[in-house]
């Protein structure tokens, strides 16, 4: 069985693989990796995907206008943002506002990919104007900048603060009202497929999914 | 009527071996090119070069790849006379060096860069604390050097051909001619050079105008200072817009492919600078 | 003097030691076989190897003088060079070859342009002014280079082989131009008459070292090494040809085999005159009575030097010697077949 799911649930799709093939011997679960767009360009394109596991409706929703899903997307997960430091917190950054600052070092994902339509958002409602001085595709090539740090402060997913490991701080940004919401559909008309979608979305996946920091939908 | 057949030339039938392998490299190298082409969108790719965020990328990508030539060539060329000229002990693990951003990755060399010219980095604090530069991230200059870092390579090991295929005794017999080292440089070495130099300028400009990997690792994806051409094609094809990122694909092929047909005549015909004679030199 | 000269030098393991000094407007001729550093000297003098020991003055100019710890860079010294392998700038063309030495000297493009136009005139390749040197013969290129050198109007020119490659015809007419300059000349040669014709001096090199020098006539009569007895081994005659005959400037009269008109140069082999007591009857052409001015007997075989109305000399048995009894101030017959003379233009 094949697994298409976006980038920033590598983590937690690995540790779901794993629990699953634990409990299904038979079934042996590839994972495929990658932004979500491009993953859905794929699977439009036709790639054999059983499993498709978005990070966000919209893409999910080209996908299924195209007619390749097999079943209607549940929303499975959804992400917070977060405001990540170097460890060090050089440019003392402490709340949302502070990003406003100019000399600030700036790293964001591109508004174009989920993770920087999410931080666009959430800067808007705050009032923020920040200016980025870099905006990666990848929303871990923001988190590297600050790891490394040559970035003062970055917005990633909370998903992705564990990835920085001891090298980056999570601001707390208070209660949020924005979320990436991940839809997960199965692609395919196999058993497994269908099996695996009510795993993700069953007690077990759920707990998975909560240890490397998504929330409940 | 009978064909001429020059003495020349005896046997002008080709090895069919040689000839099918040549076919298959072409294709090898030509399809995904023909792949893309057929898949460009024909019809929107005005629209597309026509958009403000297209010309604004094409703008940086030509900027940043004339810099990072302009770069190589200025500090390529002493480094190219001294592998080419002095004998020093280091030397091949100098040019092993030079040539490293070649073979490196390029997301590792832009790592690497923040290692050096970063705000932690080797340089990159006396860069700080001397000059006030705070990051290189999102500004042009660092575009320019995570180009010129990959891209000079390509200078300086084309120079270096350059500079060994030159006969140096045509040097001194100049200066026993009565030209000072300053007139020698000016009117035998660089005109004699000048093919090499200009063949060496044109392949790091093309790798430059290429470049993706160390540039949006290490000076990031601004629009309009270091979002150049390849960037935008990635953030396109990124955010699920292929047609986008075929269109400005396109544009940079072409721009690519008119340089290098305007520099086949370098590549096919370098011409020699060695003088008609007997190579050896005894001491008669 | 132009040249005062004591060199130690040396180039890639091989050291040559020499000193010689050359008047203003001399030419001084350097013979020896390869590998004897012929070339090395000459770069020593031009500045492309610098001395080991030993002093350089040229046209009064200390240019090298390690002792003093002086060195004149090559463009900075009173030469030109023209190497053996003619080195012409391949991205220049024939003119613009030969305008460069005038143009470094800071001569305006006009008149620089002008100059290298006589001096390619002066070598006959008037015609070839726009040629690329890839276009050039190896004689033209060689003529080229001399031009090229020779334009420079240095107080000392430096020639390494500057003939060598030249057909019979363009290189007496180059030996005439460098005969006519009036610049001190240094030129390294294999050629004999060459040497004869044109040098004041001649500098035999062996191993690096200069061996023997003199006139080229002190040199011939007594050769010091066989390779300069080898060199050397051929007899030298001026006159003036009337068809198949040649009035000798000594005032003798040859019969040759090759109809010519004017000043001509006649050589022949020492071998080839054979010597008799009385007035041969021979198919010999040309006999004549001369006085014995030296007898010079070597390993196997002895040199008797002839004197006017040919000076020239000969290779007899020891045998003969004592057969026809030859002594200094004998007087005796000789006799060579026209076909022993090779003539050409003077």
């Amino acid at each position: 069985m094949t697994v298409y799911a976006a980038a920033s649930l590598s983590e937690a799709f690995e540790d779901l693989a794993t629990e699953y093939e634990a409990a299904n011997p038979d079934v042996d679960v590839k994972l495929n990796f990658a932004g979500s767009a491009r993953l859905a360009a794929q699977i439009s394109a036709g790639a054999r995907a059983d499993v498709f596991a978005s990070a966000n409706a919209a893409t999910m929703s080209r996908v299924v206008a195209e007619g390749r899903t097999a079943a209607p997307p549940v929303l499975f997960v959804r992400n917070r943002l977060a405001l990540v430091v170097p460890i060090d917190n050089p440019g003392n950054v402490t709340e949302l506002e502070d990003l406003s600052d100019d000399s600030l070092v700036l790293a964001v994902c591109a508004p174009e990919v989920p993770c920087g339509a999410l931080a666009q958002a959430v800067l808007a409602d705050a009032e923020v104007d920040a200016d980025a001085d870099t905006e990666e595709t990848s929303v871990r090539a923001v988190l590297t900048k600050v790891t490394l740090g040559e970035a003062d402060a970055g917005l990633v997913y909370a998903t992705d603060v564990a990835a920085g490991g001891d090298k980056v701080a999570a601001v707390p940004l208070g209660p949020q009202i924005r979320f990436n919401d991940y839809p997960v559909a199965a692609v395919s008309n196999r058993d497994v497929a269908a099996d695996f979608v009510d795993f993700v979305l069953g007690a077990d996946g759920q707990r998975i999914l909560w240890s490397h920091g998504f929330d409940s939908p | 009527m009978t064909g001429r057949r020059t003495a020349k030339e005896p046997n002008r039938r080709p090895p069919i071996a040689v000839v099918v392998m040549a076919v298959i490299a072409v294709a090898v190298l030509a399809l995904p090119l023909v792949g893309l082409l057929q898949r460009t969108p024909w019809s929107s790719l005005g629209t597309t070069l026509g958009e403000a965020a297209t010309l604004e990328a094409l703008r940086v990508s030509v900027v940043v790849s004339l810099l990072a030539a302009a770069v190589s060539v200025v500090l390529g060329l002493p480094l190219a006379w001294v592998l080419a000229r002095l004998d020093f002990k280091g030397r091949p693990l100098v040019r092993a060096v030079v040539l490293l951003p070649m073979v490196l990755p390029p997301v590792v060399g832009g790592i690497a860069l923040f290692f050096a010219l970063g705000r932690r980095g080797l340089v990159g604090r006396a860069l700080h604390n001397w000059f006030g530069v705070d990051t290189l991230i999102g500004t042009t200059a660092g575009a320019v050097i995570a180009a010129a870092f990959v891209s000079m390579p390509f200078f300086v090991i084309t120079a270096e051909a350059g500079l060994r295929q030159l006969d140096p005794r045509l040097e001194s017999a100049a200066s026993t001619l009565g030209a000072g080292r300053w007139t020698v440089l000016r009117r035998i070495t660089l005109p004699l050079l000048a093919p090499s130099l200009a063949a060496g300028a044109t392949l790091s400009w093309a790798r430059a105008l290429g470049e993706f990997g160390a540039t949006i690792t290490f000076a990031g994806n601004h629009p309009g200072r270091t979002r150049t051409l390849p960037l935008a094609i990635a953030q396109a094809n990124e955010a699920g817009r292929p047609e986008a990122a075929i269109a400005m694909s396109v544009l940079l092929i072409g721009v690519s492919l008119l340089i290098l047909i305007g520099l086949r005549h370098r590549w096919i015909a370098p011409r020699s600078s060695r003088p008609e004679s007997s190579p050896e030199t005894s001491p008669s | 003097m132009s040249v005062q000269a004591e060199i130690r030098a040396a180039t890639g393991g091989f050291a040559i030691r020499a000193a010689f000094d050359a008047p203003a407007g001399s030419c001084t001729a350097i013979v020896g076989p390869n590998g004897a550093g012929k070339t090395t000297l000459v770069h020593a003098l031009a500045g492309l190897i610098p001395l080991q020991q030993g002093k350089i003055v040229l046209a009064g100019q200390v240019v090298d003088d390690p002792a003093q710890g002086i060195w004149v860079p090559p463009e900075r010294r009173p030469i030109a060079l023209h190497s053996q392998h003619n080195l012409l700038f391949p991205h220049l063309n024939v003119v613009d070859n030969v305008a460069f030495g005038p143009r470094c000297a800071g001569e305006a493009a006009r008149p620089a342009r002008q100059r290298a136009e006589e001096w390619l005139q002066k070598v006959g390749l008037a015609d070839l002014a726009g040629l690329r040197p890839v276009q050039l013969s190896g004689g033209q290129a060689q003529r080229v280079g001399l031009a090229r050198a020779a334009a420079c109007q240095p107080a000392v020119l430096l020639l390494d082989e500057s003939l060598a490659s030249l057909d019979a015809e363009t290189r007496t007419d180059v030996r005439h131009l460098l005969a006519d300059l009036d610049t001190t000349r240094v030129l390294i040669t294999h050629d004999p008459v060459e040497t004869k014709v044109l040098a004041d001096q001649l500098l035999v090199m062996e191993d690096g070292q200069i061996v023997q020098s003199g006139t080229p006539e002190e040199v011939a009569a007594e050769p010091r090494t066989p390779w300069t007895a080898g060199l050397l081994d051929i007899n030298l005659l001026t006159g003036t040809a009337f068809g198949t005959d040649v009035a000798l400037d000594g005032g003798l009269s040859l019969t040759t085999a090759t109809p010519m008109t004017g000043p001509v140069l006649v050589t022949f082999s020492p071998a080839a005159v054979a010597l008799s007591t009385a007035e041969p009857h021979t198919s010999a052409r040309n006999t004549w009575e001369a006085e014995v001015a030296r007898i010079q007997p070597e390993s196997d075989r002895v040199r008797v030097l002839l004197g006017p109305p040919a000076p020239c000399h000969v290779w007899v048995t020891p045998q003969a010697v004592g057969e026809l009894d030859l002594r200094a101030g004998t007087r005796c017959w000789a006799a060579l077949k026209a076909t022993e003379l090779t003539v050409r233009e003077a």
